[in-house]
Order: structure tokens, then sequence, then C-alpha cells
């Protein structure tokens, strides 16, 4: 091999010595397990709807029982090897958003139930919920100044 | 049931997890930005009225990915803003995902209290 | 001690290594390895309320089963040289504030252990010490706590990321005794090669490991084949590999009796660790167990060990810098 002259060399040989994550093998986990969740969810909502429930309350709780299931399992030490497998098909389901506030609350217990499980808690969702919640106002406020729908529907 | 439903909820959330795996590993984003990505994304498209197409499409296959919890921000401040006005861009995304938001936050504290993070073992 | 080169000093009386001591985790214990360290535990907590806690005892546990086996009072004890990767180095000053020996808190990333042994060599040669204690730790789950996820988060680890070994190794260096010996030594310059991926560790560090290598067989005259063999700290396979090429494209083939403690320690395949080991522990365990052994039993007569660092962390990551590394070269002969 020549001697490597600049870091641009340097990062295009490492680029080429580093092997690639499996893609074909982690876009067919997160598909089968993320559509599987959202199946999962949908079944739940047909039972809700069963007992008389309106649509917005049935995927409130199609929402809540999937963060159940997702704090439970990352409790009892499960959810981080399905998420290893399935990789954005249990990520990006609310089962993600569900572990991502549990697992912090968890491993920060150690620093006590204030400043540990209370602060700690949001490390990773927290920004999820600042772009979202920010999101939203915005487009509520610009909602009243163009009345966004109707201009776009029309 | 409507299984077909059921079946077009799979595919569509296969999709969506898809989009986000080939980010994983093509972007080297890490999780907390591709959440933040989904979410936004959602919101936008639910406050162009887009989104609803997919939900209508799909139900659950649309309303469970973080693009869904986006949506239901972003038409919850946009509900309440016909109802209650200006102060209805502030309250309302938060109100109409105060489920979610509220259940992972109690959950986790319970969490918390009852179990020890274990190292993987595999 | 005389310096030859440019950073090179050998050592006119060699500093003997008298006796070393190893602890290791559960993950460490299901590796290639496990029968050469001290004592495997079973549980990462090792029966402690916290990861932190956990390291300290590790530290205190191998600190004071080094001293047990070296046959040294601990009164007799003139300095501890001692760092880990914790946060203001607390896994090596809580592990050590009962032992009552002036200690010297270290910092060189993953290089502290050959840092410690470099800075011991010297106070010993230069007559400011009899015996000196070297010590570095890492643990798993402190330290992905620190600088990446909780450990309960379902995230993929790219196949580049390496696993920070769960261990603690020391060593007790003293002016007289039979061996094996600290003949020369080498601490190297920062390198940055302007790899800004925290997931590739070894590939931001295999320039500097280059670097001290050549600079340490340039100063002595000394060619790779002077040594049975060559180890270093936690490049892992992938810059393993790299360190390989980049040494070769310099002239110096070490392709037959060069390895890495981070590829040594685990089972790539069973374990699933990807490019391998990392961590203070990883090169500290290694040595402290498998090569120490080695040499005792004349398998290897002269070994150049090579402990590198990545000099960052989160917050520096986050600012978008570049990751510098750092490797210090250290060669024992019996």
């Amino acid at each position: 091999m020549k001697p490597i002259q600049s870091k641009e060399e340097y990062q295009t040989y490492v680029d080429q010595k580093t092997p690639n994550s499996p893609i074909i093998k982690n876009c067919f986990n997160a598909f089968w397990v993320g559509g599987l969740i959202c199946a999962l969810g949908q079944i739940i909502f047909y039972f809700c709807q069963m007992r008389g429930m309106d649509e917005t309350n049935s995927y409130t709780v199609v929402s809540m029982l999937l963060v159940f299931a997702s704090a439970f399992l990352t409790a009892l030490n499960i959810f981080n090897k399905i998420g290893k497998f399935a990789g954005a098909g249990s990520l990006i389901p609310i089962t993600g958003f569900a572990n991502s506030i549990v697992s912090p609350a968890m491993e920060y217990k150690s620093e006590g139930y204030v400043m540990g499980v209370g602060a700690k808690m949001f490390t990773v969702a927290g920004p999820v919920l600042v772009y979202g919640i920010s999101t939203s106002i915005l487009v509520g406020l610009i909602y009243i100044l163009f009345n966004t729908q109707s201009l776009i529907l029309v | 049931m409507d299984w077909f439903m059921i079946f077009k909820a799979f595919i569509v959330g296969g999709i969506i997890c898809i989009i986000g795996q080939v980010l994983i590993d093509k972007t080297k984003l890490t999780p907390a930005r591709i959440l933040v990505t989904y979410v936004t994304l959602g919101a936008i498209l639910g406050g162009l009225g887009w989104y609803k197409y997919l939900i209508d499409f799909a139900g659950c296959g649309a309303t469970v990915p973080l693009t869904g919890f986006g949506n239901l921000l972003a038409k919850g401040a946009i509900t309440e803003v016909e109802s209650n006005g200006f102060i209805g861009a502030f309250t309302g995304g938060i109100k109409a995902a105060a489920g979610g938001i509220a259940a992972a936050i109690f959950f986790g504290y319970i969490a918390s209290l009852v179990s020890k993070p274990k190292i993987k073992k595999q | 001690m005389k310096k030859v080169g440019k950073q090179s000093y050998m050592l006119t009386n060699p500093i003997n290594i008298a006796s070393t001591a190893s602890i290791v985790g559960p993950k460490e214990k299901e590796g290639p390895l496990h029968q050469f360290f001290d004592q495997c535990l079973e549980d990462e907590f090792w029966g402690e309320p916290s990861w932190e806690k956990a390291e300290s005892k590790l530290v205190k546990e191998t600190v004071n089963m080094a001293i047990a086996k070296s046959g040294i009072a601990s009164s007799d004890i003139d300095f501890c040289f001692a760092g880990d990767l914790l946060n203001q180095c607390i896994a090596s000053s809580f592990g050590l504030r009962e032992t009552n020996i002036p200690f010297i808190g270290l910092f060189g990333a993953c290089s502290t252990f050959v840092e410690s042994m470099i800075v011991a060599s010297s106070f010993i040669d230069g007559d400011f010490a009899t015996n000196a204690i070297c010590s570095a730790s890492s643990h798993f789950c402190s330290a992905e706590k620190q600088f990446r996820f909780p450990l309960e988060l379902g995230n993929q680890r790219p196949p580049s990321s390496q696993w920070t070994v769960t261990g603690a190794g020391s060593a007790i260096l003293t002016k007289e005794g039979t061996g094996p010996y600290i003949t020369s030594f080498t601490p190297g310059k920062i390198v940055d090669m302007g790899i800004k991926d925290a997931n590739n560790m070894g590939a931001a560090m295999a320039g500097a490991a280059e670097d001290t290598l050549v600079s340490h067989f340039k100063d002595t005259g000394r060619k790779p084949s002077y040594y049975d063999a060559i180890f270093t700290g936690d490049l892992g396979h992938i810059g393993k590999d790299i360190l390989i090429d980049l040494a070769s494209s310099k002239g110096y083939n070490i392709r037959a009796n060069y390895n890495d403690c981070g590829v040594l320690m685990f089972d790539k395949e069973k374990q699933d660790t990807h490019s391998g080991g990392s961590g203070c522990g990883c090169i500290a365990t290694v040595f402290s167990g498998y090569v120490y052994q080695m040499l005792q039993e004349q398998k290897y007569k002269k070994v150049l060990m090579i402990a590198t660092g990545a000099l960052m962390n989160s917050t520096s990551s986050q600012q978008g810098e570049s990751i510098p590394g750092i490797a210090h070269a250290i060669s024992i002969e019996i």
C-alpha cells in the first residue's frame, strides 16, 4: 500500500475497510416487525370499536396499550433484544418512543428519583417532544393565518 | 374485523419502518434524530392535511409509527384552533397526543421503580 | 534511562514487573482468554448498587490482589498511578481512596494502562520511588451510560462499533526483581486522522498506533522481528487491519507477530461484539492476565505493548470535532 497523504484519502480508505451494515436483512426484519406492531395496533383498534369507542379514543387506546407493552418489555430487559433484531421496526412505531423514555428512566435510577429518573427520562425522547410540539404549534399558527388545509385541498 | 385493513396496516407500517432502517444504515443518524425527523415530518404532513389519506388507507399502519404521532399533534392544534381560536394552537397538540405521552411517562416511572437494566447477553 | 532518537527511552536499569492481577466481567468470562484472568465476575453489578461503584470495586480488588501477589507490604509502595474512563476518573479515585498510598490520577483514554507504566517506570528509574502500582479499568455499562445510550434502549450497533471491556488490570513495578522487565518505552504524540465517526474508534486510533510504532522502531533501530509479539490495545478487527496496512506502507511488516487485545478478548462470531473489545480495561486485563503469564512461562521473551486511546468525549463529538488518537508503547523482556 502507498503511504496515506491526506485526511480525505484516509477517510476514503477507512470507508472501504469498514464493513457495511447488512441492510437487506435489517430492512426485512424492520419491515415485518414494524408491520406486525402496526397490525397488532389495528386489531386493538377493532376491539375498541366493538366496545363502542369512537375513532379518536380508539387510536388513543391503541397508542397507550402499545406504550404499555413497550414499557413492560423494556422493564423485563427484553425490548433491547427486539430492538437489536428489528432496528427501525421497533424504533419507528410508538413502541420506540416509549422505550426511549423508559430506558433512561431505568438507567439513571442510581442518580435518584428526581435528578436521575425524573430529569434523564427525556434524554432521548425530549427532542421528539420539543420538535413535535413546536411544529404542531407552528402548524396551528399558520392555520390561523392562511387556513392551510382549505388552501391546499381546494 | 376487517382483515384486509389489518393487512394494509401491516404493509404500510412495515414500509414506513423500512425507510427508517435505510436512514439508520445509510446516514448514521442517531435514533433520537430519526425519531425527531419522523415526528416533524408527520406534523408537517398532518398540517398540510395529507396524512389523513394515509390513515384512511392503512389505519394503524399510519397512526402507530411516529409520523402518526406528529400528525396527531398537528391535527390536534388545527382542531383546537377551529373551536378555540388562537390559544388552540398551543393547547391542541399536546391535548390530542396526551394519552401516549402521559402513558409513556407514567409507565417509564413505574418501570424504573420495579426493574434494573441488565447487560445485553447477546 | 537515556533518550534515544526522537521520543524513545531505554531503561539502563530495567524496571521489574513484580506481579499483575486482573478481574473481568461476565461477558469476558465467555471469551477465549477467560482462563488467564484471576477472577471472572458473574454479574456486572458485583453486589453494588451502581455500575460506577462496581467499577471502583473492580479497581480496589484488583489492586489489592496485585499487592498480595507481589508480597510487598502496601506501606512500602510509594505511588499509585491509575486512571479510567469515567468523568474525572472516579473509578480509580474512589476505588483507591482507602489504600493510603500517594495517588496520581492519569487520563490517556484507553491508553491509560501503558501510560501509567511509563510514568511509574520513570519515577522508579529516577529514584523517586522503589515500588509503584499501575492500574486501569473500564466497565461496559458505565461507559455505555456515559458515552452512548441507556442499556435498555433498543438500538442497533453498527458493524464497526466495539464492546467496552468490563475489567481492571493492575501491575506492581519494582526497582529490583527477577523480571519480566520493562526495558524501553515510546510515549506517543496526539495524531488526528480526521475521523469523526464515534462508532469507528479503531480507524480513528490506528494512525496514532502507526505513528508510535514507527517512531519506536526508528528510534531504537529495532525491527518488528525483534519482538516475539506486538500487541495494540483496542484497535479491534477494523483498526488492526488498518494498522497492518499503514505499517506496511511505511516499510514495516508486522503481519506475522502482531495482534490486538480487543481482537483477542472476545469471540467475534459467538459473542456478537462486532469489531472487538475496547476500553482502558482491555489492554490492562489482557496484559495482566494473558501476556504476563506468557512472559512468565517464557512463551514470549520480548513483547511490545502499544496502548491506544481515543481522546474525545460526547460533547466534542456532538460539536462535530474529529477524534484525535494517542498510542503509548512499552517493551517488556525477560
